[in-house]
This record gives structure tokens, sequence and C-alpha cells, in this order.
């Protein structure tokens, strides 16, 4: 793998005007992202998560602030741009009227791609996208996890080699959401593809990108692997329970942390090997439990404010 | 080919290819136009007092300009829909010229408006209606151009109510029924009052309306035919430039 820079921003900034208020969607980006690198932007809804996306993939001209985009300027090269990248947006990629095989023709067509290249590509990504069976069929008719695997597909037909994707398992049950993102990593792993990603699924970050940046209120607050995010910003929580107050401020005054009733609670790093530790110093612990932090730990480290509440009551959502 | 082209027959390939798929929707969607024809044309008959044969004369080509009118001013609607969904949104990430996106989609309006025409003016010609087979083929071109030029307005208008639906079928239904009317299509407007008749002259769709009527009835030669061609062109030119233009600002 090369370690090139394929994203490069610099003080990437969009303000839009909605009813006479100037809003700050997104202040001062700066972004480097490595060819190869699998990012995951995430924040809750209206973070400016998806401003910085349709920036970067030259859908939305940025107020002020420069980018280049797998080499070409996102303002003055913006065809340049949209030749060598991938994207899959937030809805549905395919025309509503449209049969499967057929959108992924005119796709390839889009892209300058001969007929004959087209097809056998359209093929290859009906196959390995399981929609071969599906290819005459007409888009309207399709489930909602058969039309997000199209939008991959067809994201994918002029093999880029960097791919954006926008929320991508919004709206898809646990299987389907699984099944996504096994063939994100596949392509990842077979043709070393750069995938950038936002997401508000803190599980998905958690578990499949190799770095996450975290976005809220339109500036980016965080940006390191998930492992680092989560033992600077939040630490492992060890609870021990005793038989009596007593025991417990005992142990306080000998191993720190705070005592409240019966149990007493330390936030540490690595707490996998403090804990055996604990509990051969302290005879009197009657329960343990470890918990180990959560990228949701971390964004309340951040911010104050939980991520879960914030997904759920926020919905607003900057359309441009 | 340069790009342009290349970029706006792939966008009117890909809207033809759910006509192509499915050919018989060109034949659902004549069902408004047969209503007219079936409803309409015998009450014009039965006021007009003239032979059946010369009220369908006039009545005929006014329904083939309805097609035009009726097909390509719901047309914007599908670029709505699409922008909604998000797959407008994909094309304006590929490497497409802007212009091509609003180009081939108005071109490909003209595809079923003279397919369906044609079935229509056959369909009438067993209960008396005359045709110049020349004038047939003239006048369809005049409709695609027509709708063309209409094809690209209602695209013009999806783009600019983009952000609040209602405002394009609000807008929509507010124009093609005086359009219609105020162009002599379905009752002439001889003896229509002076303003009405003054609204008619602003209305290039007048022009069509009569240019086709001479068309098919062989007059081929005549002015009417001319003007009918410059209203369409000067729709057309319009119709393409707004349509252009409201692509590039809305992308």
């Amino acid at each position: 793998m090369t370690t090139d820079t394929i994203i490069t921003a610099r003080g990437l900034t969009k303000t839009f005007t909605v009813r006479k208020a100037v809003v700050e969607a997104v202040t001062d980006l700066d972004l480097d992202v490595q060819r190869g690198e699998l990012v995951a932007f995430l924040g809750p809804n209206g973070a400016g998560k998806s401003t910085s996306l349709r920036m970067l993939t030259t859908l939305l001209p940025p107020t002020s602030g420069t980018a280049t985009v797998v080499g070409h300027d996102i303002a003055r090269d913006p065809a340049g741009v949209r030749r060598r990248i991938g994207y899959i947006g937030q809805g549905t990629s395919a025309g509503h009227n449209q049969r499967v095989r057929d959108e992924l023709l005119s796709q390839g067509a889009f892209y300058g791609m001969g007929r004959r290249a087209a097809a056998t590509r359209a093929d290859e990504l009906l196959e390995s996208l399981d929609l071969a069976p599906l290819a005459t069929r007409k888009v309207l008719g399709l489930s909602g996890g058969q039309k997000r695997r199209l939008d991959i597909a067809l994201g994918l037909i002029h093999s880029p080699e960097l791919l954006f994707l926008d929320e991508p398992s919004t709206g898809l049950d646990p299987q389907s959401r699984a099944n996504l993102w096994q063939h994100i990593l596949d392509l990842r792993r077979e043709h070393g593809t750069t995938i950038f990603v936002t997401t508000h699924f803190l599980e998905e970050a958690d578990l499949f990108a190799e770095r996450v940046l975290v976005m809220d209120h339109g500036r980016m607050i965080a940006d390191d692997t998930a492992g680092n995010l989560k033992t600077t910003l939040a630490g492992d929580v060890i609870t021990l329970g005793f038989a009596s107050e007593a025991d417990a401020r005992a142990a306080a005054a000998r191993a720190g942390g705070t005592a409240a009733g019966s149990s007493l609670s330390l936030t540490v790093d690595h707490g996998e090997l403090v804990l055996p530790r604990l509990l051969r110093e302290l005879d009197s612990v009657t329960s343990a439990t470890l918990r180990q932090p959560t990228l949701d730990d971390v964004f309340l480290a951040l911010t104050g404010r939980s991520l879960r509440e914030d997904a759920a009551t926020s919905k607003e959502e900057i359309n441009a | 080919m340069s790009t342009i082209t290349t970029d706006t027959w792939n966008v009117l390939t890909r809207e033809l290819r759910p006509v192509l798929r499915d050919p018989f929707s060109l034949i659902f969607s004549l069902v408004q136009p047969l209503v007219f024809l079936g409803l309409f044309g015998p009450l014009l008959v039965a006021t007009s007092g003239q032979p059946a044969a010369a009220t369908l004369q006039s009545f005929v080509p006014g329904i083939l300009v309805m097609i035009a009118l009726f097909g390509t001013g719901t047309t914007g609607s599908n670029l709505l829909y699409e922008m909604q969904t998000g797959s407008h949104e994909r094309t304006l990430v590929a490497p497409i010229s802007r212009s091509s996106l609003l180009v081939g989609r108005a071109l490909k309006e003209m595809v079923p408006i003279m397919v369906q025409a044609c079935i229509i003016a056959l369909v009438t010609i067993p209960f008396g209606f005359s045709v110049n087979p020349i004038g047939l083929a003239l006048g369809l071109v005049l409709l695609a151009l027509f709708g063309l030029g209409f094809g690209a307005l209602s695209y013009s208008l999806a783009l600019a109510s983009r952000n609040n639906d209602w405002m394009f079928w609000g807008i929509q239904q507010a124009t093609l029924f005086p359009l219609m009317i105020l162009s002599g299509m379905l009752l002439p407007l001889e003896h229509a009052p002076q303003w009405m008749q003054v609204a008619a002259a602003f209305n290039p769709i007048s022009y069509v309306v009569a240019a086709e009527r001479a068309l098919l009835s062989g007059d081929l030669a005549s002015m009417t035919v001319v003007w009918g061609f410059v209203a369409a062109a000067v729709l057309a030119v319009i119709g393409l430039s707004v349509g252009i233009r409201a692509m590039k600002k809305a992308a």
C-alpha cells in the first residue's frame, strides 16, 4: 500500500443562509487522508458530515477554503475529481422506473466506458453483490437492502480508487447492514480502495474504521484511531462491589477511585490488566465488572453529550 | 463526438430505456386524448352543424398538440422525483456536463410524442379524418420541436421548485389549461371575446395548432406553417436556455 495523500482539505468552510440567518454548516475543516485508508466521519445528524462530503465530491461549492481530491482541485477541476471518485449518497441512486442492469449500463456510459466494458463490469457487479437474479427487475420493486446494494454497484462501476459513502446503512436491518459492510471491506481488501464513510452509528465506526474523525456543530473535534480515542478520552471503568460501605471506603483508601454505597468505581487505562491485580490486593471484593469504553463515551468526553441521545432527538439536517 | 454530444446521447439513451422496455406505457398515456376525442368530439360535431369529417379535420390536429402539451408539461415531475430520491444527485457526481443532463432529457420528449401522435392520427382516419402523409410527417416534426421546448420548460420548473414540489404542480395546473384553451386547440377562438383573441395571439401554442391544422390538411406551403415552426423554434431556444441555466444553478 502506498502512502501518498488522496484527500487534502484546508480551511474548508460552508455557510448557508436559511431564512436570513447565516448557518455555519462546516467550519475550517483541515483534513489529510492517505491512499488506502478507511476513514469514518462520526457525529450526530446535522454535525456537518454530509456537507463536508458534498464539498469533497464537488456537489457543493465551498464558501471558503480549498481541497484536492485524487490530485484535482474541487473548485478548479470538478470534472477531474468526478472522473476518479465513486459516491454513494444517502438516497437511492437508481431511477425508480429503470431496470437494474439498464441503470448499470447507463452509469458505465456516463463514466466513458465502452458498451462491452460496461456490460462486463455490470454483470461482474451484479454477481458479486448478489443482484444477478434481479437484473431485469424494475428498481421500484426492490427491497431497501437490494436498492442499497444497487447503489453500491452504481458507485463502483468505474472501479474508483476513492469511494465516498454517505450514511450507507441508514434504514437497513442489521443483517443487510452487516452484509453491506462485508462488501465494503472485501472491496478494500481486494482493490486497496480508499474508503471515506460518514455514519452516526457508533458500532460501525468502532468495528470497521481504522481512523475516526469526530464532528460536532460543523467542527472536527477529534481525529485518531478508535482505540486511541477511547484510551485517551474515555478509559475503562472498573466497578467493584463490597459487603459493606466500610469495606468500600477502605478499598478506596488503598486503591483510589470513588466509593458510592457499597461499591467502588475506578477509571483506568487497560482495565483488563488492572482488574486481576485489584482482585488479588483487595480480599473483600464480592463482585467485579469491567466496562470498556465505546465511541459514545468518547463523544461524551468531547462534547458533554451522548451521541445516542443526540441522534434520537435531533433530526435536523441542512438540506442543500 | 465531442464530450457534450456524447454526454447528451448517454442521457437520452438512459431516458429512453424505460420507454423501450415498456412500450405499452405509451398507449396507456393516450387515455386523456382518447377521452377528448370520444366524448368532446361528438359534442363538437353536434354543435358545429358541420359534417363530422370537417370537424375532425380541425379537431384532430388540436388533439395531437394536446398530447405534446400534456405529455411534456408533466415530464418535469420525473426529474423532481429523481431529485428527491437521489438518482439525480448520482448523475451530478458523474463526469457528465450539466447542460447534457437537461438537453438529453428534453430530446427524449420527442420520441413518445411522435409515436403517440402518429397512433392518434391513424386511429381517426376510419372516422373520416383525412391526412396528407407528407403533412403528417412534417406535423410530427413540428410537434417534436414543440415538445422539446415545452419539456425543457417543464424540467426548468421542476428544478426551480425542487425544495417545494407543490409549487411544481400548482404552476403546472395554473398554466396548462389556460394555454390549452387560449390556443384554440379544442374550440376555435373566432367567436371568442376580443381579450381572449389578444391573449391567444401571444400564446405560441396557437401558432403550433394552426400550423398543425394546415399541415395535416395538406396545406404545406402556407405562411401558417412557417409561423408554427418559428413559434416552436423560439420556444425550444427559450426552453433550452432557461433549462440549462436552471440545471447549472441547481447543481
